[in-house]
């Protein structure tokens, strides 16, 4: 890890995106999140790092709500988009996962052709007025996503026939399809090789300019790679949050220097 | 030696077998296991495997055969002249059976000795009279040579029985010794085994395989007979179906096979709209209280016989759509469209009640099964619920629907009772649902009830309509495989 260039990253000067405030998550009798406090700001890459069942996936479908498909699963406190509570009564879960867009872990494309992946968002949310600016949408998120050289020859193919790389690069085209303002991300280089998370990650670097993005990672290298501010999560606690930078090299907690150092995990 | 006895010794044998193989073979190493190529009961299996498997098979076999063999024989004894007018050896050989019979209760009952049933002959003794007192009746006058007959069948049967038994032990001897000699602890007693399980298995899909191309073939033969008798045009491309006994019959498949469709068609517009819709609540909205009351309660709908179906068809179902659109109870819509209960509609109707479990829960597994991350893909990108259904889920699980679907449509093809007690019997080209019609099956089943002959065309179409129903469910089947196996890469 090169600490002199972590260092140097530029932290802009960035308006607060999403704000979590004392948020507690249960799932039945277990309690997965605990009082968690974050900001995160637009145009920033946040990573969430911690140990396997630390709650930083839960945290992260939290933001999206994602977490109301699962039954027996409680959120508490407030998490505020633009300073409005996601969770108010009056806010449609829907409408926000429109907002907030998001790749899982796992490239999940539907079994549809390219195109219409891709065109599966603007379509629910009629974004487009016809076929000439869904075709637009399409080419556009699919350069954005930098796999538009791979397949504008074969648009028709199914999705499902890419290869795993190129899946995900085609998730982060249908999730960036809807214009969201922010896009999570759980995980999304844990099933491809390391030439395909190269892309991916240099893309996340460019996603930046127009999203606030949150990445959760196993990877610490990727998150000092890609991230500005990193958050670390230890059983169900945020124990530090911070610039990526300082938390890699001065970490002030020693749970977060015993996790970045291999000690934990 | 009777069979229950044979059998019991055999299996006797077969448990001694199990264990000295299992002792020998642990005596073989001193007792140790572990100096064993196999297991010490890979040893016993084996031995009783060489025990029981021959004899066994032997056993089966030669009870197959015997009859056949001795009613060869015996019936070669029996003179030409002796036949009656358009009578068969088939009917004297059955009373050369019975009589065998009569004679064997009489010496169980002690009434008279085995040398004395030898010694019967029917021109001084009441053979009818004396198998009366011991409760079997016969039909005629025991003729000389029936008698005879039935005197060299016992004797016959006596000695094959005989002869069984020996074969049988002898057998299962010659299968202990061999397999005991091969026992010691070099001896791979486990891969020997492993070839049995094998062979038992390859047997059991052979038997599944054999009794549908059996199936298949005593269909076919009947069926060929009946071309031989009735013009196939007449069958495939008349236009009437009027079978009588005068010889003149007309015996078109067509408008039994329209009825079959139109039948199986409404039956299908009720059980996949309602069967899927129920699935996909079921699937996708309910929770788990709702769900795990829910789905027995659909499925119970599977296990009704359909005789019960035949019956709420003919005493609700038919009844009310005749209070509906017909003038039962006046009419209640004051329409005159329907004037008997039975209907293609009453039928169809109830056929497709009894067809919506088979559709809801095959449809049901098979939207389980499509991936929770394609439902998380969608809702993540601000989907609805049913947009997520509609657009991603059904999709993906459209193949296996449609292999649902087409399930459903073989079964309600195949479907008698409740069109026998639903639909009437009037074989016709209609479009209107309101009128009786029926079915290929349906006529299966009248052509083969009541006194046949089958050496009538009218009795044989019997077979060809089963056979045409067998292509038409089988190339449904093959359509559901195909369309299932095509599509299913798809979203794994």
């Amino acid at each position: 890890m090169n600490t002199m260039n972590m260092l140097d990253k530029t932290l802009d000067t960035n308006t607060t995106k999403i704000a979590a405030r004392d948020v507690n998550v249960y799932y039945g009798e277990t309690h997965a999140i605990k009082n968690v406090n974050v900001e995160i700001a637009t145009n920033t890459v946040t990573a969430f790092i911690g140990p396997s069942g630390c709650g930083k996936s839960t945290f992260l479908r939290c933001i999206n709500r994602m977490n109301d498909t699962i039954d027996v699963c409680r959120v508490t406190g407030d998490i505020l988009l633009d300073g409005e509570d996601i969770y108010d009564k009056r806010v449609d879960p829907v409408q926000l996962r429109a907002k907030v867009g998001m790749v899982f872990q796992k490239p999940n494309p539907f079994p549809k052709s390219i195109y219409d992946n891709v065109a599966y968002g603007p379509r629910i949310h009629g974004l487009s007025k016809n076929k000439s600016e869904m075709d637009e949408i399409v080419e556009k998120s699919l350069r954005r996503a930098a796999i538009w050289e791979e397949v504008k020859d074969r648009l028709d193919a199914p999705g499902t026939g890419l290869s795993g790389g190129q899946q995900q690069r085609l998730c982060i085209a249908r999730a960036i399809a809807t214009e969201p303002e922010v896009l999570l991300m759980d995980e999304p280089c844990s099933a491809l090789d390391p030439i395909a998370t190269a892309q991916v990650e240099e893309l996340i670097d460019e996603l930046r300019a127009n999203y606030s993005v949150v990445i959760v990672t196993h990877s610490m290298q990727q998150a000092a790679r890609v991230s500005q501010k990193t958050a670390f999560f230890h059983l169900g606690n945020l124990v530090e949050f911070g610039a990526t930078g300082q938390i890699f090299t001065n970490p002030e907690d020693p749970r977060t220097e015993s996790y970045i150092t291999g000690r934990i995990g | 030696m009777p069979l229950f006895w044979l059998v019991v010794v055999l299996l006797a044998l077969t448990a001694l077998g199990f264990w000295f193989g299992r002792r020998r073979a642990l005596a073989s190493v001193q007792g140790n296991p572990r100096h064993l190529h196999s297991l010490p009961i890979y040893y016993g299996a084996n031995v009783a495997m060489s025990i029981a498997i021959p004899a066994l098979l032997t056993l089966v076999i030669w009870l197959l055969a015997q009859p056949l063999v001795i009613e060869n024989r015996v019936s070669a004894t029996i003179p030409q002249d002796l036949l009656p007018e358009n009578t068969s050896i088939g009917l004297v050989m059955s009373d050369v059976r019975r009589l065998a019979e009569g004679l064997d209760q009489a010496v169980e009952q002690n009434v008279m000795t085995t040398a004395e049933t030898l010694a019967l002959d029917a021109s001084t003794t009441d053979v009818r009279e004396l198998l009366g007192t011991v409760g079997v009746a016969l039909g005629s006058e025991v003729r000389p040579e029936v008698l005879s007959a039935a005197q060299s069948y016992r004797q016959l049967s006596s000695t094959g029985s005989t002869a069984m038994a020996v074969v049988c032990l002898v057998l299962a001897l010659a299968g202990f010794g061999l397999s005991a000699r091969h026992t010691n602890k070099e001896f791979r007693a486990r891969n020997v085994v492993e070839r049995g399980v094998l062979a038992l298995l390859i047997l059991a899909a052979s038997l599944a395989i054999l009794t549908t191309v059996g199936i298949v073939l005593s269909m076919l033969f009947e069926t060929v007979n009946f071309f031989g008798l009735h013009a196939w045009t007449d069958f495939f491309f008349g236009s009437t179906w009027a079978p009588n006994f005068r010889g003149d019959s007309e015996l078109s498949m067509l408008p039994l096979l329209w009825g079959t469709l139109y039948i199986s068609a409404i039956a299908l517009l009720v059980a996949v709209p309602v069967g899927l819709f129920a699935a996909i609540y079921l699937s996708e909205y309910a929770g788990p209280a709702v769900r795990s009351l829910a789905k027995p309660l659909l499925e119970i709908l599977a296990g009704i016989p359909t005789i019960v179906y035949g019956l709420f068809a003919l005493l609700t179902v038919g009844p009310l759509l005749l209070n509906l659109f017909g003038q039962g109870e006046n009419g209640i819509l004051g329409l005159n469209w329907m004037t008997g209960a039975t209907s293609v509609l009453t039928a169809g109707v109830v056929m497709g009640i009894m067809l919506i479990p088979f559709v809801s829960s095959l449809s049901d597994d098979i939207i389980n099964a499509v991936p929770q991350s394609l439902r998380d893909g969608s809702l993540g990108l601000g989907a609805t619920r049913s947009e997520t259904i509609r657009q991603v889920v059904l999709p993906a699980a459209l193949p296996g629907i449609v292999g649902a679907i087409l399930l459903a449509a073989s079964r309600a093809i195949g479907e008698t009772m409740i069109v026998v007690m639903g639909a009437g019997a009037i074989a016709k080209f209609s479009a209107n649902p309101f009128e009786s019609m029926t079915t290929i099956t349906t006529r299966v089943v009248s052509q083969l009830t009541g006194d046949t002959d089958f050496a009538s065309p009218e009795t044989l179409v019997a077979f060809a309509l089963g056979l045409s129903l067998f292509v038409l469910t089988l190339g449904l089947n093959v359509l559901a495989l195909y369309i299932v196996r095509k599509y299913r890469e798809q979203y794994d």
